[in-house]
């Protein structure tokens, strides 16, 4: 099953570098194996979805990467340093956007400069540029509370964006979101990719998304956290919507269906998926 | 824009309509009391009218004003001695196991004893001058601020203290700009506790040894069986600690205008 397709090329030039990480926490049951045998490359400016079933270890995987939770075993190597804490130059967007209340638009967005001493006009002009092409021009005096779910996940990434980080971390960042926002920001999010270049890990649940965004989607089980398999998006770019309803997207649509069927994760009667024989 | 003028006025009209039913109701009770006593005329020693009340606060409304500053003064020195205290107290024990161990939990278990019985302990420690009376009211409003203070900085969202980390922000900046200011209405949920326990704190010290103040002035008249001057006496504490919680409360509403609670239904944002 351990199928690493051809993806791993480039590991000296791997911004991120996973090599045999194993997670296990402590709990009143006994440890749980949340991560087992990860080894992953992602490259400089690559946009690499992580893709499973909840509880495979995706945010445990993206916090560790991030530096905010040990790992038990293994290595990361970001940017040529081993980690240790949150490295510099990186974003990071989670599915609640934990926008502050108590602050406005633009000075939740500033916050992430303030915290490594950054102030001043230039960062605010490079804040309310943001906002501005995130389509909150007119929004940086409100306050969270006085803006739609999507808006408010778009003022979360230009906080992530502000410091112009190499590395953007996403953790599920539109799954609590309707499917249009969703499109919505999907199509942000890959505009800015292709502007940008940024480095890019984004987890998902959503398959349709993993694909339309990504140039490696990698798959994950769980019990434990695993990974099962990657695969290279070989779908054109700059990518637009329509992307989505030609047969080379549903292939690999298809194919992603059927590994998680094979697994048990989807189970669905439809022959077309070919899960019709497990149960 | 444009809309928030006739929706912070209806907000007026509906806090002056709440102080009118309030001052409604607070005048029928006297008139019913007036009434009352001229039918029933009862012993001044039980039950004076509120004519007769008013007209005893006449006699010296110096003397009255400056036991009730006193206790004002012994109330506030307390509460706010509490409030640096007992939040210092919070933040020690949000971030260190040792200090949750023994100063929470001796908290917790202190707070089950009767508090007000320690007053005559304090008055030998600190004498009969205006220490031990702040020291006691200090100590009742201690407990509602370190408690609802730790609930309000442990309530945080860990992926906003995530996100402060990612950003590689210090434990102070994370303390300041985001566990204490999101702790901010439960914190005031204590004060608002707290600053009527303080009150009944300077009350319990004046009763024990004291020769100022509106409890001191209470145990006087009751001495002399002077019932108006007890009722005086009363009626001057329910103003006070009335205005002192609307103080606590205005203050919440100054500070806190992002909170859920002050937030117009159906809001800004249109
Ligand atoms: N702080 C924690 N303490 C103990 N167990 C945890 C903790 N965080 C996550 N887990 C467990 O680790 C596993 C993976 O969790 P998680 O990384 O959140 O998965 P996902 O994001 O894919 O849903 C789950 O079984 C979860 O219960
Ligand atoms: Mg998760």
């Amino acid at each position: 099953m351990n199928v690493h397709t051809a993806s791993m090329t480039g590991t000296a030039m791997a911004y991120v570098s996973i090599s045999g990480v194993r997670k296990t926490y402590g709990s009143p049951r006994g440890p749980v194996a949340a991560l087992e045998g990860i080894d992953l490359q992602v490259r400089e400016g690559e946009f690499v979805s992580i893709l499973g079933p909840s509880g495979c270890g995706k945010s445990t995987l993206l916090k560790c990467i991030a530096g905010l939770e040990p790992t038990t075993a293994g290595q990361i190597v970001i940017d040529g340093r081993p980690l240790k804490g949150p490295p510099h130059d990186m974003g990071m967007v989670f599915q609640r956007d934990v926008l502050l209340d108590w602050r406005t638009i633009l000075d939740n967005v500033l916050i992430t400069a303030e915290f490594i001493g950054r102030k001043g006009p230039e960062v605010r002009a490079r804040a309310s540029a943001l906002l501005a092409r995130f389509g909150l021009g007119g929004f940086e005096d409100r306050h969270p509370w006085e803006l739609s779910g999507g808006m408010r996940q778009r003022a979360a990434i230009c906080r992530a964006l502000l410091c112009d980080p190499k590395l953007l971390l996403m953790d599920e960042p539109f799954g609590a979101l309707d499917a249009m926002t969703r499109d919505d920001l999907n199509l942000e999010l890959a505009r800015i990719w292709q502007d940008t270049r940024k480095t890019v890990v984004f987890i998902t649940h959503g398959i349709s998304e993993a694909v339309f965004l990504s140039d490696r989607v990698v798959m994950m089980d769980r019990n434990p956290g695993r990974i099962v398999e990657i695969i290279d998006i070989d779908l054109p770019r700059p990518r637009h919507l329509a992307l989505r309803e030609t047969p080379e997207f549903g292939r690999y649509v298809a194919h992603i269906r059927h590994l998680f069927a094979s697994l048990g994760i989807l189970k669905d009667d439809d022959p077309e998926t070919g899960s019709g024989d497990h149960s | 824009m444009s809309d928030s003028n006739p929706l912070f006025a209806s907000r007026t009209f509906r806090a002056l309509h709440e102080v009118g039913m309030v001052v409604l109701l607070l005048a029928g009770v006297v008139v019913v009391w007036e009434a009352a006593v001229y039918v029933f005329k009862p012993a001044p020693l039980i039950l004076p009218s509120p004519s007769g009340i008013w007209d005893e606060f006449l006699l010296a409304p110096a003397y009255f004003l400056r036991m009730s500053l006193f206790t004002l003064y012994t109330t506030l020195a307390g509460f706010v001695l509490a409030v640096v205290l007992g939040l210092g107290l919070a933040v020690g024990i949000v971030h260190s196991k040792f200090m949750e161990r023994t100063v929470y939990t001796l908290l917790v278990a202190l707070n089950s004893v009767p508090k007000v019985a320690l007053a005559p302990l304090f008055v030998i420690w600190m004498g009969t001058g205006i220490e031990p009376k702040i020291a006691i009211a200090l100590m009742l409003a201690l407990f509602s601020v370190v408690i609802d203070a730790v609930l309000g900085l442990r309530s945080v969202d860990p992926d906003m203290v995530n996100l402060a980390r990612a950003s590689r922000a210090s434990s102070f900046d994370i303390l300041r700009k985001i566990r204490f200011p999101n702790a901010l209405p439960s914190v005031f949920a204590g004060l608002k506790v707290a600053i009527s326990f303080a009150l009944v704190g300077a009350i319990v010290g004046e009763f024990v040894a004291g020769s100022e103040g509106l409890g001191f002035a209470i145990l006087t008249a009751q001495g002399q069986f002077d019932t108006p001057r007890v009722f005086v006496c009363l009626i001057l504490l329910g103003l006070l600690g009335t205005a002192l919680f609307y103080v606590v409360e205005a203050l919440e509403r100054l500070l806190l205008p992002w909170h859920v609670s002050q937030r117009v239904p159906g809001g800004p944002g249109h």
